[in-house]
């Protein structure tokens, strides 16, 4: 047997086995069916430790709202809740857009991911914006935990409806603040990570990936942009909405 | 094959179409112009109760119909079960760990 017969040979082989199995089937997998089991899985499991990791300062959140609670309810209060409804919004908006985006994937439809990936960056990218303007209200108002916070807007507050906290309450307003940073700081950078993948995601896209029926990595990058929105689904009523002030 | 549709979708997989997204998109809208309304109603102690609720609730809604929970196997049921019920351990036994003992006085 020359060489020529066996590379016809093999190709003869590779044939029959891609009639079989899609390409994209891993030889260590059985079917497509378990494949895509097995790879949604582990990024539930990867998903299952960003609880843990968020879950920490949740417990860190709920055990100082409650032994300073005077102090979060002032605190949340100077928090824009337009703003933070807007932003919420949005980000629900988002996860649509993504959602909308595994089934143009589903579909094989190339335009349809592309314009859902562009939407979502676009929404995430707005709701950083937002993001923005809310923290450098928070440095103005020298509202951010360190050297330079005031308790001044807490012991002497602008609004009526705000209890006058004494100095050593109105400090720990310092521990809403630096939850309030480390949570949507943390969030914020989940966001970050996100829209970057987004973007190499939308140029392969353009590339004409994923709509051969093998939509894990776009299934995948779905279920951690749905979980930032969870996260965030979570913080906007612990931070912005528990402590309001109810109206007149 | 190039356009598959929800009916020819021979194996297990389920494809969850544009109806549900939208649904579920509408019902996430309207909770949170419900839990931001809510918020300016003073309901004492039952206030951060209804916001965590609808927050449960939101979050529900994105696992089982965005993340494809309600249609996937038991073993990723099961799993998203595992980890938010390992979650809420950790926070009940870290919280009666200091609720029973000096509280407060840190």
């Amino acid at each position: 047997m020359d060489s020529h017969t066996v590379a016809v040979r093999r190709d003869e082989e590779t044939l029959h086995h891609e009639a079989e199995h899609p390409p994209y089937l891993r030889h260590h997998f059985e079917t497509v069916e378990q494949q895509r089991e097995a790879v949604s899985f582990g990024m539930w499991l990867f998903l299952l430790t960003e609880i843990m990791f968020f879950g920490g300062l949740f417990m860190a959140y709920l055990l100082y709202r409650n032994w300073y609670y005077e102090a979060f309810v002032s605190a949340s209060n100077t928090l824009g809740i337009g703003l933070g409804t807007t932003n919420t919004a949005i980000l629900i908006l988002s996860s649509f857009t993504m959602a909308m985006g595994v089934y143009s994937a589903e579909m094989r439809n190339r335009r349809g991911l592309m314009l859902s990936l562009s939407l979502t960056i676009v929404l995430g990218l707005a709701f950083l914006g937002i993001k923005t303007i809310e923290y450098h209200e928070k440095f103005v108002e020298h509202h951010v935990p360190g050297a330079t916070f005031s308790i001044e807007d807490f012991v002497h507050p602008k609004d009526s409806r705000d209890a006058a906290l004494a100095p050593d309450m109105a400090q720990h307003a310092q521990l809403f603040f630096f939850l309030y940073f480390a949570m949507t700081g943390m969030h914020a950078l989940h966001m970050i990570i996100g829209i970057s993948i987004l973007f190499a995601l939308l140029w392969k896209a353009y590339q004409g990936n994923y709509i051969n029926g093998h939509t894990a990595t776009i299934d995948n990058f779905g279920l951690y942009w749905h979980f930032v929105d969870i996260v965030w689904i979570f913080l906007f009523p612990l931070l912005y909405l528990i402590s309001r002030h109810p109206l007149h | 094959m190039s356009h598959p549709t929800l009916e020819d979708d021979h194996t297990d997989h389920h494809i969850v179409g544009p109806k549900v997204y939208g649904l579920i998109l509408l019902a996430l809208m309207a909770m949170t112009a419900l839990t931001t309304g809510i918020a300016f109603i003073n309901l004492g102690v039952f206030s951060p109760i209804v916001a965590i609720g609808i927050a449960c609730i939101k979050a529900t809604l994105v696992i089982l119909f965005f993340m494809h929970i309600k249609y996937s196997s038991r073993l990723m049921m099961l799993t998203v079960g595992a980890g938010f019920f390992t979650f809420l351990v950790l926070i009940t036994m870290t919280l009666s760990d200091y609720m029973s003992r000096a509280w407060g006085l840190w």
